[in-house]
């Protein structure tokens, strides 16, 4: 019977709820995609730490710099250190072959990254890798294990280890939970990291959609037009209708 | 626009072209029963969408490449290089997903007050025959994108060919024009959601209105108005559909454009229900994504298929599932039309037959576990049980006595 009102239950649940599970604890990214400075800095992380592997392909520093308020020859200086101009895609000089061979698959396009994996699952992911000496890199990752992907930002989180508890439930089943521990510190604290990733996350949800603050406002408007243009057909309706009984 | 004029450019243009015929057969001089509820604002809503569908296609051809190799890129250049692009992307995929709802409500309003029975069983075929047809270029249409669930989605429905005895893998390899899907796949999708659907489908919805305008709408009621004319010869239940409803619609269009607003400008994805996550990853034959999930509007079918343990077999149902609509007109044989003086047989039928339809829908979209798998098998016999309840309903079915006249409430 309990088995039949959870199956109800979950027939009224909406189904991307539901399908967002699959064990790992994922934490909530808090992003402000209106915070201009987090997306700069942002930008300012995803040039230094994520672009040498990684392309964005579909976006164009140009862009960058329009919505994010930072104007061409800035952009030029701080986002692009192989030259080219300003209106060039986000690619990535690294050869897919040779990336092959150095981590085992082809780095994925972040372009719509956060869009397919969503903020909250990369939020997480960044602050998940730790070490682990089974593996050729040394490293792992909670979130996604076994990544091909190194823990590019060492320096700045420093290195986690697992400790793993057994916890008791409810109903008297074990069960166990692995958390990570800082062991050894980076150059900044947790607190400092986490708004890192934060700023970082912010960026990738931007250059996902770049649109989403237009859209957003634009919105609005077109939304408030309606509105107006509603009372007026009505009264037109009301009027035609008069003599109708 | 009252008569045929006889000078000035509309009288040279009714001397060569029934332009003010057609307009008054169609509007000024169509009579529509005046009791007109809710329910019906959809059928209008929906040539709304297939305008918006158009157009916004058009203008996505010009930018977008149906090549494998460039599909993905060019759709996020449409929605980041192309001035405007990203509204008209949203439009369009927005209006596939309010499409489905908009023409699903205006199925319901069918069913409630019987706009299928005699004399309308023809204009009911027509719009079953579009339903198809939007059901087709939804399919070939999500493909376009070239995202994993395009091409593993694709992948899963024309495999289902393959289930037909004997000519199956053939058809199947007719289809895709490959092996597995391609780029030649892609391309002819293309041709066909561009060209060969939307022709079908256009002649479709002429045809529907056509019938329409010739026996005349239903109504709530379910009272033919023509059978009460007045001396002028006019129903006398009837208004002309332009002006009364055509203020009226304008109406329900602007409510409809605000409630597609909200979606288009702050929830384009709809939280995974109209834009799915993993079709923001490029297509990619070597790598299955875990759930492969049709969007909700094909999922009530979609349900009926996995519930059927015989791979051919829920082929054979899923299909049954679409074509026993057709045969609604004879299997329904109740004289009275609307729900209003039907008996309670009919009111709980059909609202069984709504909510396992609903639920098949999110079955659907769920992975097929054992209890799901269950739920999914009542459901579906819900499904097919609604029809075969209709073909004995006549028989012990308590009706009540319907009005001469339309009631206005």
């Amino acid at each position: 019977m309990k088995n039949r009102i959870l199956a109800l239950i979950m027939l009224v649940l909406p189904a991307p709820l539901l399908a967002a599970g699959g064990g790992v604890h994922i934490d909530h990214a808090n992003i402000d995609p209106t915070n201009t400075q987090s997306l700069q800095r942002g930008a300012r992380l995803f040039v230094n730490y994520c672009l040498s592997c990684h392309s964005a392909a579909l976006m164009r520093y140009e862009r960058i710099g329009k919505d994010l308020g930072i104007d061409e020859r800035l952009v030029a200086e701080n986002l692009m250190f192989t030259g080219g101009k300003v209106g060039d895609l986000m690619t990535v000089a690294t050869a897919p072959d040779d990336a092959k061979e150095w981590f085992g698959t082809v780095p994925p396009d972040l372009s719509v990254i956060a869009r397919s994996r969503g903020v909250d699952w990369l939020y997480t992911y960044m602050r998940s890798f730790y070490r682990d000496d089974s593996r050729i890199i040394g490293v792992n990752n909670l979130t996604f294990p076994d990544v091909g992907m190194p823990h590019v930002m060492w320096e700045l989180q420093g290195w986690q280890e697992p400790v793993i508890t057994t916890v008791k439930d409810h109903d008297g089943t074990e069960r166990k939970v692995v958390k990570l521990e800082l062991v050894e510190p980076g150059t900044l604290t947790p607190k400092e990291y986490d708004r890192t990733i934060r700023d970082l996350v912010n960026f990738l949800d931007y250059i996902g959609e770049p649109a989403k603050y237009e859209r957003r406002t634009l919105g609005v408007k077109v939304i408030m037009f309606l509105l107006v243009f509603l009372v007026v057909a009505y009264l037109m309706k009301k009027d035609f209708w008069k003599d109708v009984h | 626009m009252g008569e045929k004029y006889k000078t000035g450019l509309l009288g040279w243009i009714d001397a060569r072209f029934p332009l003010s015929k057609m307009w008054n057969e169609h509007l000024a001089e169509y009579y529509a029963p005046k009791n007109f509820n809710f329910w019906y604002y959809f059928g209008s809503l929906a040539l709304l969408v297939l305008v918006i569908q158009i157009l916004t296609g058009i203008w996505l051809t010009m930018n977008y490449k149906p090549d494998a190799a460039l599909a993905f890129n060019s759709v996020e250049y449409i929605m980041r290089d192309v001035n405007w692009g990203w509204l008209i992307r949203y439009m369009h995929s927005t209006g596939a997903s309010f499409f489905f709802i908009v023409v699903y409500l205006h199925m319901f309003r069918g069913l409630m007050y019987g706009s299928f029975k005699k004399p309308r069983e023809l204009i009911w075929i027509f719009g079953m025959i579009i339903y198809v047809c939007l059901m087709a270029e939804a399919f070939m249409g999500y493909l376009l994108p070239w995202g994993q669930m395009s091409y593993w989605g694709a992948q899963v429905i024309i495999s289902l060919f393959g289930a037909i005895p004997g000519i199956g893998d053939a058809l199947a390899l007719w289809i895709r024009g490959d092996y597995v899907i391609s780029d030649a796949t892609l391309n002819r999708f293309f041709a066909f959601h561009v060209i060969a659907v939307p022709i079908i489908l256009l002649a479709m919805v002429v045809l529907h209105i056509l019938a329409l305008h010739e026996v005349g709408s239903n109504n709530p009621d379910g009272v033919e108005i023509k059978k009460n004319k007045g001396a002028d010869g006019k129903p006398v239940d009837g208004i002309p559909f332009h002006p009364y409803y055509s203020v009226k619609d304008i109406v329900g269009v602007i409510v409809f454009l605000i409630f597609f607003s909200i979606v288009i400008f702050f929830m384009p994805e709809m939280g995974g229900w109209f834009l799915e996550k993993d079709n923001f990853i490029p297509a990619d034959p070597l790598k299955t994504p875990e759930h492969i999930v049709p969007l909700w509007y094909f999922t009530p079918f979609y349900a009926i298929l996995r519930a059927v343990p015989d791979k051919f077999l829920g082929v054979v149902a899923m299909g049954g599932a679409i074509v026993v609509l057709f045969f609604l007109p004879w299997l329904d044989r109740s004289p009275v039309k609307s729900i209003r003086y039907r008996g309670m047989a009919y009111k709980v039928a059909l609202g069984i037959f709504v909510v396992s339809f609903i639920a098949l829908g999110y079955l659907g979209t769920q992975p097929a576990t054992p209890v799901l798998t269950n739920f999914a098998r009542l459901f579906s016999l819900l499904y097919f049980g609604f029809f075969v309840f209709l073909l004995f309903l006549h028989k012990f079915e308590k009706t009540k006595p319907v009005p001469d006249r339309v009631t206005s409430k």
